[in-house]
């Protein structure tokens, strides 16, 4: 009897696991035992880290999309459509339209995060952002032309997707503005929603000082509850109101619908065992990158480990073997800290960030990895 | 034990920080005023963020529960 691996998402977990699977599992797809449907609602892969350089002029939407079918192996079934109901129970998704349904004997959850601005009042209308392709063109059709006043950074809730991305964007403002000589004309404040800069206190002790050296005023304990586009003014549940003739807000983040419709979590994201990633709420049911709630970084390295220890594991369940691969809370990001440095951290669940001194040959390590990674989503790197 | 009904909880137990703050502030963004949220959470540093930023926001953190592996925080919304 042939299994049957549905994978639901095309994002870097998705692919990365996807071809991970046809190398993996060739004998048995070439004889036919095992078939591996690969479902996304988009034709085209997207590489989301691209959006940061949008706004700055730097890239294009263009350089961050490939078509998914040039990027997964062909011993993989495409299949484009949107589901619309996941059945755990009788192993079987539904799609809209008139799209037949779908029977797995696993299936993997790797449909990453959704953007929710409209949970804050005024956001939508005022506020911009970099974490969606119309957002980066507008923020830099903004930005582009913004000499002077006050830029804020907010970052609303977490986890969103790629937590050091606010702090890249400011110190990338903060160097941008400076080389076009306008940054005495522009505060930029920076806010997040905890006591320090960032989730990580390893890297919100980094990162702390730079943002005092570089003048980056600082508004932590800083939880948007409204904006207000009349008056330019953003407040906090806290009680703190800032003036912006610039916003750039992380807008909160969720998973999908279907995930808690199913039963198998809260928010969108996927309740699993933080080292087997399979899903606490069903059998045979697995979830990563944003989809698993393991509380390591949204981030597309934590998805690429996390495909490599998914395909192992159902490599042996096909087989008949115990599944002994684990994921260790591995992560790796690269640190935008200017226009031409960057910094880089590894860490894992057990052993703490320790960000690397900034630099140049770092920064473009990370340009470099950018451009290579269409490696790492056939499977190669 | 307290006596205290809590009119919403959040059981943030299992998650790293700042997971069970962000967890109590997302529920009690949605809350009325004067609502009670019941925060669970087995992290030691909910120990030192939750009051810290109760005392931030102007709400009120009535009491913290010692249970076997985990505290449960009472949090007023002003």
């Amino acid at each position: 009897m042939t299994e049957h691996v549905v994978i639901v998402g095309g994002g870097t977990g998705g692919t990365v696991l996807a071809n991970d699977l046809a190398d993996r599992l060739e004998p048995e797809l070439d004889a036919g035992d095992v078939r591996v449907t690969l479902v996304n609602d988009d034709p085209d892969h997207v590489y989301k880290p691209v959006w940061l350089y949008v706004p700055f002029g730097q890239r294009e939407l263009d350089d961050g999309r490939r078509r998914l079918a040039d990027l997964v192996d062909d011993a993989i079934d495409l299949r484009i459509g949107r589901v619309s109901d996941i059945d755990t129970e009788s192993q079987r998704l539904q799609f809209h339209g008139s799209a037949p349904s779908v029977g797995y004997d696993y299936l993997v959850l790797a449909t990453g995060s959704t953007l929710e601005p409209d949970q804050i009042p005024g956001l939508t209308e005022d506020g911009h952002n970099y974490y969606s392709e119309s957002g980066a063109t507008e923020l830099r059709d903004e930005l582009l032309s913004f000499t002077e006043g006050d830029l804020v950074l907010s970052v609303i809730g977490t986890p969103h997707m790629c937590p050091a991305a606010p702090l890249e964007f400011v110190f990338m403002a903060d160097d941008w503005l400076r080389e076009r000589g306008l940054r005495e004309d522009v505060d930029i404040t920076y806010t997040y929603p905890i006591q320090r800069v960032h989730g990580n206190p390893h890297i919100a002790e980094w990162a702390r000082p730079i943002m005092e050296e570089r003048d980056i005023q600082v508004e932590t304990f800083f939880n948007a509850e409204s904006v207000d586009p009349e008056t330019e003014t953003i407040t906090s549940m806290e009680g703190t109101e800032l003036d912006y003739d610039l916003l750039v807000a992380i807008p909160p983040h969720r998973g999908i619908d279907l995930i808690e419709e199913a039963g198998l979590g809260d928010d969108g994201w996927v309740d699993v065992d933080k080292h087997t990633l399979e899903a606490e709420a069903a059998e045979n049911v697995y979830a990563l990158g944003d989809t698993a709630d393991t509380g390591v970084p949204n981030a597309g390295s934590v998805a690429h480990y996390q495909a490599g220890v998914v395909g192992q594991r159902l490599a042996s369940e096909i087989r008949g073997r115990p599944a002994t691969a684990t994921y260790d809370g591995k992560t790796l990001c690269f640190i935008e800290t200017g226009m031409d440095a960057a910094s880089f951290v590894e860490f894992d669940y057990e052993n703490p960030p320790s960000p690397a001194p900034p630099s140049e040959k770092l920064h473009w390590s990370k340009l470099a990895y950018n451009e290579s990674y269409w490696l790492t989503a056939r499977g190669l790197l | 034990m307290t006596d205290i009904e809590p009119d919403g909880t959040v059981d943030a137990r299992g998650a790293t920080c700042p997971g069970p703050l962000m967890d109590l502030i997302g529920k009690i963004r949605g809350a009325e005023s004067g609502d009670v949220i019941r925060l669970l959470s087995d992290n030691e540093q909910s120990l030192t963020d939750v009051p810290e930023w109760a005392e931030e926001a102007g709400n009120e953190l009535l009491t913290v529960e010692e249970r076997d592996d985990y505290n449960a925080f009472y949090v007023e919304k002003a």
